[in-house]
């Protein structure tokens, strides 16, 4: 069985958890076995999972799991393996996932590889591909241990809705208890985390300053995008650190990338360079943004950013 | 306290890639090597910072053979006390995990340190693993870290905002960055690395589970289509048609 852990945060469902699921089920189909997901804490449309190709839904719910502790969640998903007898484990690539893999290929001597963004080839053992050296080339991995467990990045796959809700059964499971007290968690409200983002706009030191950034926000409302910026611009406090992308920063592959006044340096192209379309705009020919990207404008962004916002807007309306 | 900092070695980020003829490894010809940036500037110099403060040692573990000792003997020039490294090149995240748990279980370290992650491989997994072999608390993506006595407040990245937590040593963490500033060592520092010591160590044996089948180069992206800055309506019309984006 392919177990899938699908995260959630108060209980709704990250699309991350979907394009798991989708994973495990495509998985599942290719070696003729099945995909079951596993919740930690409680999420009251657990069963929804079953639409994405989870035939069953594992549940475990405990006050305990209410705040995330990666050496009680591995205790746990290590028990729900043993449990369940399942052989795959696939993980989110967000810093939850990230945080559960290393313990649960430590504690189940599991072969894991991080960040895996295909399908694996089966024909002959278990392989995966994942990006390395920031994308700049790609490696192949056999997994020849009994248990095996890999993350996902985020966009590798588009959901699908493959059949109807499945039965969530609730595991009984030991919660050992925490030695990590969590004190605050502060979120940006209403945004699309970075790492989950299809759409991104970002902007740099082209802007001149914090109070210029009304037409970059502008911009991404009307698409619905979330916003992000390069390092001089965290740095400088113009932007709040988490929206920081590049090596430094939050690694992401979005379907669009809309550069804003960022040259391109090789350091934040290593966070963008796997974001499927790149558009670059930049006064300067010169900008090194230009090679890595798909579409670029030449011309000021305080006018081309309010010209292309207004084409998006008459494109929406014409487009409902 | 009592410190340890796992260090990696890396190609440079300016790197560019090549593969061996047969593509089962890097080339490595020509590749300037340095120590993994989220070890250095974050989580050596955090550690440094608390044993100037509160007193204490800080010690180095890397992985891998003796060409590794040029950046061993880098972070001893920044500050660091004493060395260990153990004598394998390393292949899996978790056989590197094994070799640093190895040699942790029996050094009563209060706080073990780490980079987030290394900029080649960027797979996050050897904090987590030997946090788990060593059965201690994991704290990743650490942007600042407080110490009261035994007790640690740590603000940790999360998507989308920041979480604080609160945890008694000994516990393992990975750094971020806005943990530290990175340092650069001085005339002195770099003469005193040279009579600090570095521990050479015979690995413990591990069958790598994991392997490494081959390499490739992602395909080249093909030429930047320029689109007239007084003509948005084209680029969202490319967008929408060609690219499928939106």
């Amino acid at each position: 069985m392919i177990l899938i852990f699908a995260e959630h945060q108060k209980g709704q469902f990250k699309k991350a958890a979907f394009e798991a699921v989708t994973y495990g089920y495509k998985v599942a189909q290719a070696t003729g076995s099945s995909c079951a997901a596993l919740v930690l804490g409680s999420a009251s449309d657990a069963g929804t999972l079953g639409k994405y190709g989870a035939s069953k839904v594992f549940q475990v719910e405990d006050a305990a799991l209410e705040n995330f502790d990666s050496q009680v969640y591995a205790a746990v998903i290590a028990a729900a393996m043993q449990q369940t007898g399942a052989k795959l484990l696939v993980l989110p690539h967000s810093s939850t996932g990230k945080s559960l893999l290393g313990r649960l290929a430590a504690r189940l001597n599991a072969a894991s590889v991080a960040g895996v963004n295909a399908l694996p080839v089966v024909d002959n053992g278990f392989r995966v591909k994942r990006p390395v050296f920031s994308g700049k080339a790609i490696a192949e991995y056999e997994l020849k241990s009994d248990i095996k467990i890999i993350s996902l990045t985020g966009n590798a796959l588009q959901p699908q809705v493959t059949g109807q809700d499945a039965p969530v059964e609730a595991l009984s499971v030991t919660v050992p208890a925490s030695r990590v007290k969590v004190k605050s968690v502060e979120r940006a409200e209403g945004i699309v985390p970075l790492p989950e983002a299809e759409l991104v706009v970002s902007a740099g030191r082209g802007m001149k300053g914090p109070e210029n950034w009304g037409i970059i926000e502008e911009l991404a409302n009307v698409i619905g995008a979330t916003t992000a910026c390069s390092r001089p611009v965290a740095d400088a406090d113009w932007r709040p650190h988490h929206e920081h992308v590049g090596q430094t920063g939050i690694a992401i592959r979005p379907n669009l990338y809309i550069a804003i006044g960022i040259s391109g340096a090789i350091q934040h192209l290593a966070g963008v360079n796997s974001s499927k379309t790149i558009v670059v705009i930049n006064k300067d020919k010169e900008a090194p943004f230009f090679k890595a990207a798909d579409y670029g404008v030449e011309g000021d962004l305080f006018e081309v950013v309010p010209r292309l916002t207004e084409a998006f807007r008459k494109f929406k309306g014409g487009n409902g | 306290m009592k410190l340890l900092v796992c260090i990696s070695k890396t190609p440079d980020t300016t790197t560019k890639i090549a593969l061996t003829g047969d593509k089962s490894a890097l080339d490595a010809n020509g590749v300037q090597y340095i120590m993994n940036p989220y070890d250095e500037w974050y989580a050596l110099v955090r550690a440094l910072e608390i044993t100037e403060k509160s007193g204490g040692t800080v010690t180095l573990i890397n992985v891998g053979k003796a060409d590794n000792d040029a950046i061993i003997r880098k972070g001893l020039a920044i500050g660091a006390n004493d060395a260990v490294r153990v004598d394998i090149e390393p292949q899996s995240s978790l056989s590197v995990a094994k070799q640093i748990a190895e040699h942790a279980k029996t050094g009563n370290y209060d706080i073990i340190f780490l980079g987030k992650e290394t900029i080649d491989y960027n797979g996050s997994e050897v904090g987590a693993m030997v946090a788990e072999y060593l059965d201690l608390p994991f704290i990743s993506y650490a942007s600042k870290l407080e110490l009261d006595g035994n007790t640690a407040t740590i603000s940790r990245d999360i998507e989308g905002g920041v979480e604080v937590v609160e945890v008694a040593t000994p516990f393992v963490i990975s750094a971020a960055k806005g943990l530290a500033e990175q340092r650069i060592p001085n005339m002195r520092g770099i003469m005193t690395s040279k009579t600090k010591p570095i521990a050479v160590v015979s690995p413990v044996a591990f069958d790598d589970l994991a392997v490494t089948v081959s390499y490739e180069l992602p395909k080249e992206k093909s030429a930047v289509k320029m689109v007239d800055p007084n003509d948005m309506d084209e680029l969202v019309r490319l967008l929408h048609e060609e690219a499928k984006a939106i």
